[in-house]
């Protein structure tokens, strides 16, 4: 497939804003880090507004995938098929849920632990819709997995983990920085596990169709001499990367690299040293990482109308 | 219930693109339309076409078949881009089957593009919305054309006869009986999409030579039972009696 630049940006982004609130909401709920009530209202109020500015630039981003964003709300009517559509429900529920808690921890007005409950619901709501929209396409194997819903949450949750480490560190919130460390870690190790896991799987995928039962003739040597067309067609653009096999490989290489060891490296680093430089390297670096991971997701996904344009004439 | 549909002989086609360039030129300028041309006289052209022709070969030489393979939307009657489709624009019309976008309603997420494993849906880059084959609705309910020309603009241009259009649901109707009778057959069906356009395929192309053919068997003239005696004659005097 081609990768959409604004779909990879919506789902990493809204992807680190759902671990980062998780980690929140289990930290006031566990009482971890021992925090003064000031400095939990402050610093819950303020990483929950980091939170909804990441699925506010989500939101955006994915605007720019419609051809028709006006027409946006439309999107909602169909939820009863169509995981896109339960998406476009759950992330906006999902704003409103971030806000209301920030807003409750900032106002102190309370009740921010049964407001979090309903929010962490809509969150791993929207976890499955993302995932789900692309899981749910059978015709692209590589996607058609429960695996790639446990990766969407486990590589959000890592992520988000990572972020908290940096907001606990930059907000002087010392007693959590270890402790989100440390989480952050197992998820990101966790994490790898999976992805490594959906990478062995698709190293391996047998293509469901082939060239013979694309056009109905049963014989083991058809070889296309013309696909109908000498210039380009949505067929040609939209269904494959236009990348050398190369490209992918370095692709692959440079995820495997930012998402997995060197965040864990600075995460270790960072926490050790109490250096905040080194944690935001840690997030910094797992973000990009998660762009390359989400394009090589795109990309790897093999979509079976390709059968039908392999050669121009 | 109607479900309208094509079906696409292979032993006929001749790869000609008549079909191809008929429906670009009723769907440009009918209620589809009109179809977008991104650069079509430049040096990348990209254009948007709801039916092609393509070719392929089949067999190793000297035993090769070149076939000739047209390709629209297949208006499946399970179709898997209808239920992700967020807005509800894409539809399949329950009086007659035929898979539609509503223009007015899709929003050019392209969601539907990835569900549809035959890449029958081409989006528009100047209207910004999803299109594809309409089975020419505007043209096949027009009570206004004489009933002949109620027919999808590729059947009507096909000079081999090679597409034939009809409801399939029906025993009775040329298409059904085309699909009994010559094996008719759907394109992907480990899918389980359940186009409604079939295919028939290749026939081998057989003398038959009856014994009859080559000797009367009831000829008056040969009493004696006898094989007849062939004298040899001239050319143009040939003795047919016997």
């Amino acid at each position: 497939m081609q990768p959409a630049f604004s779909v990879i940006f919506l789902t990493t982004l809204i992807g680190a804003a759902q671990g980062l609130f998780l980690a929140l909401y289990a930290t006031e709920i566990s009482g971890l880090g021992g925090l003064s009530a000031l400095d939990s209202q402050q610093f819950l109020s303020s990483a929950t507004l980091v939170a909804l500015l990441l699925t506010a630039l989500g939101l955006l981003a994915s605007f720019f995938h419609l051809g028709h964003p006006e027409r946006a709300w439309r999107s909602a009517v169909m939820w009863r098929t169509s995981w896109l559509s339960r998406e476009v429900i759950a992330l906006p529920l999902f704003m409103l849920g971030l806000f209301l808690y920030g807003g409750a921890h900032w106002s102190g007005l309370g009740n921010t632990r049964w407001i979090g409950a309903v929010t962490v619901l809509l969150c791993l709501g929207l976890f499955v819709a993302t995932a789900m929209i692309y899981a749910s396409v059978r015709f692209l194997q590589e996607w058609a997995s429960p695996l790639t819903l446990v990766n969407y949450l486990l590589l959000g949750c890592a992520s988000g983990l990572t972020l908290a480490t940096l907001l606990a560190a930059g907000l002087g919130m010392t007693t959590l920085v270890t402790p989100y460390a440390f989480a952050a870690a197992a998820l990101t190790l966790l994490a790898w596990v999976t992805r490594s896991a959906a990478l062995l799987r698709n190293a391996r995928l047998k293509p469901k169709s082939s060239l013979q039962s694309a056009i109905g003739i049963k014989h083991p040597r058809i070889v296309q001499m013309a696909q109908g067309f000498m210039g380009g067609s949505f067929n040609t653009r939209e269904f494959f990367h236009g990348r050398t096999a190369q490209v992918l490989r370095s692709v692959k290489w440079t995820f495997l690299l930012l998402v997995f060891p060197l965040p864990l490296l600075c995460l270790i680093l960072g926490a050790n040293t109490a250096s905040t430089a080194l944690l935001f390297l840690a997030f910094a670096l797992q973000y990009i990482g998660l762009l390359a991971e989400r394009w090589f997701f795109f990309a790897q996904a093999n979509h079976p109308q390709n059968l039908y344009y392999q050669t121009i004439s | 219930m109607t479900q309208l549909a094509l079906v696409i002989d292979l032993n006929v086609c001749v790869g000609c693109h008549a079909c191809v360039t008929s429906c670009k030129q009723w769907n440009t300028s009918g209620t589809a339309g009109s179809l977008v041309d991104l650069n079509p006289y430049g040096k990348d052209p990209n254009g948007t076409f709801f039916n092609r022709v393509q070719t392929f070969e089949v067999g190793e030489y000297p035993n090769t078949q070149t076939v000739h393979f047209p390709k629209s939307c297949l208006h499946c009657e399970d179709p898997p881009c209808v239920p992700v489709c967020p807005t509800g624009a894409s539809y399949k019309r329950a009086q007659d089957g035929i898979v539609l976008v509503d223009y007015d309603k899709c929003i050019g997420c392209k969601y539907c593009t990835w569900a549809c494993p035959y890449g029958a849906r081409e989006f528009d880059e100047d209207r910004k919305v999803m299109t594809k084959c309409t089975l020419c609705v505007d043209r096949v309910t027009d009570t206004k054309l004489p009933e002949t020309e109620r027919k999808p603009a590729c059947v009507l241009a096909c000079p081999a006869n090679a597409r034939l259009f009809g409801d399939v649901h029906d025993p009775e109707s040329v298409v059904s009986k085309a699909i009994a009778e010559r094996g008719g057959y759907q394109l992907m069906p480990e899918w389980g999409t359940r186009p409604a356009n079939h295919y028939l395929p290749r026939r081998k192309t057989e003398i038959r030579i009856h014994p009859e053919d080559l000797e009367r068997v009831d000829n008056p003239l040969k009493l004696d039972r006898k094989l007849p005696e062939y004298a040899p004659r001239d050319l143009g005097r040939e003795d047919f009696a016997t």
